[in-house]
């Protein structure tokens, strides 16, 4: 383990805070995509299409 | 044979059409996560293995890599948020408003995080986890007109509308950003004025000024890959709403 001197609880707890916050927005971000994309495809699985495409 | 008479699309349809925009974009999606996490891994390497200590504040200088990319990106993605809002007033941009809507909330926690490794960073050094000073106190102002523009895209249902009016909000408190920006200069209270960006050059030795550069680098290329990806969700949330009120409309036309 590194030595961090003696604020070493300061500089871990940055540390972690930024860590768990990128993750989380991370997460946050790929699963709204999921989310968004799975009801586009449930919609579409129902024949619901757009006005411009019902021709094709 | 056919001839191809549909016109190439230029560059500002490429921007600002949303399949395109799609299109074009995606493929940069991977590169762009994989880079960032090399930059991450040599900026951490930098941060903790290959980088002393300060003269005098010792390991807590460790802070400073998170501390200071955060605040960057504070301002930073208020700045793109501000072009974006100009884009959309000016020429309806459409990928302006998605712009300004997948910031938001980005900016939000860049900001929140700014504020926290800032408070852990000032209690060993200036013995207090918050001071009502200058850069602190208009930091904390720019975190909650972030959380007022994302209030504001939530209020409206019409996402057209929402974009207009936010556009206008986002403009107004750009104001803050000088004032983040300077606070150092015109208040000297506790938090120390730029020491990267100075007429004389950078205020630090290259041990520590390459790892802060580094994860500065990293941090904002986090940013580029969750923006690109929020903006894609984003078009695609556009397009879903479309396709509910298609639904609704059918099942209107079916009574």
């Amino acid at each position: 383990m590194i030595d961090l001197g003696p604020h070493a609880v300061f500089i871990i707890w940055a540390y972690i805070g930024v860590a768990a916050a990128v993750v989380g927005l991370i997460v946050w971000t790929v699963v709204s995509g999921w989310r968004v994309e799975g009801r586009i495809a449930e919609l579409e699985a129902q024949g619901v299409r757009r006005r411009a495409e019902k021709a094709s | 044979m056919t001839v191809d008479l549909a016109p190439k699309p230029n560059w500002f349809a490429r921007i600002a059409n949303p399949s395109q925009f799609l299109g074009w974009t995606r493929p940069l999606l991977w590169p762009l996560t994989i880079l960032t996490a090399i930059a991450f891994a040599v900026g951490l390497y930098f941060a903790f293995l290959d980088s002393p200590p300060d003269y005098q504040m010792g390991d807590t200088v460790r802070i400073m890599y998170i501390h200071v990319p955060n605040a960057w990106l504070s301002q930073f993605v208020y700045g793109v948020m501000a072009v974006s809002a100009l884009g959309s007033l000016i020429w309806r941009h459409p990928m302006a408003d998605v712009s300004m809507k997948a910031a938001a909330p980005l900016g939000a926690v860049f900001t929140a995080l700014a504020l926290f490794t800032g408070s852990l960073w000032g209690r060993p050094t200036w013995g207090t986890f918050w001071e009502w000073d200058g850069r602190m106190t208009s930091t904390l102002v720019l975190f909650l007109i972030y959380l007022g523009l994302i209030a504001l895209w939530r209020a409206f249902e019409d996402q057209l509308r929402a974009g207009r009016v936010v556009a206008v909000f986002t403009l107004i408190g750009a104001i803050n950003i000088p004032i983040v920006k300077f606070s150092v200069d015109w208040w000297q209270t506790l938090h120390q004025p730029s020491s990267v960006i100075t007429p004389d050059g950078p205020h630090m030795p290259g041990s520590i000024l390459t790892p802060l550069l580094v994860m500065m680098a990293a941090f904002t290329l986090l940013f580029a890959t969750l923006q690109l990806k929020a903006m894609h969700t984003e078009i695609r949330r556009r397009r879903l709403a479309t396709l509910e009120r298609q639904r609704a409309a059918m099942a209107e036309g079916a009574k």
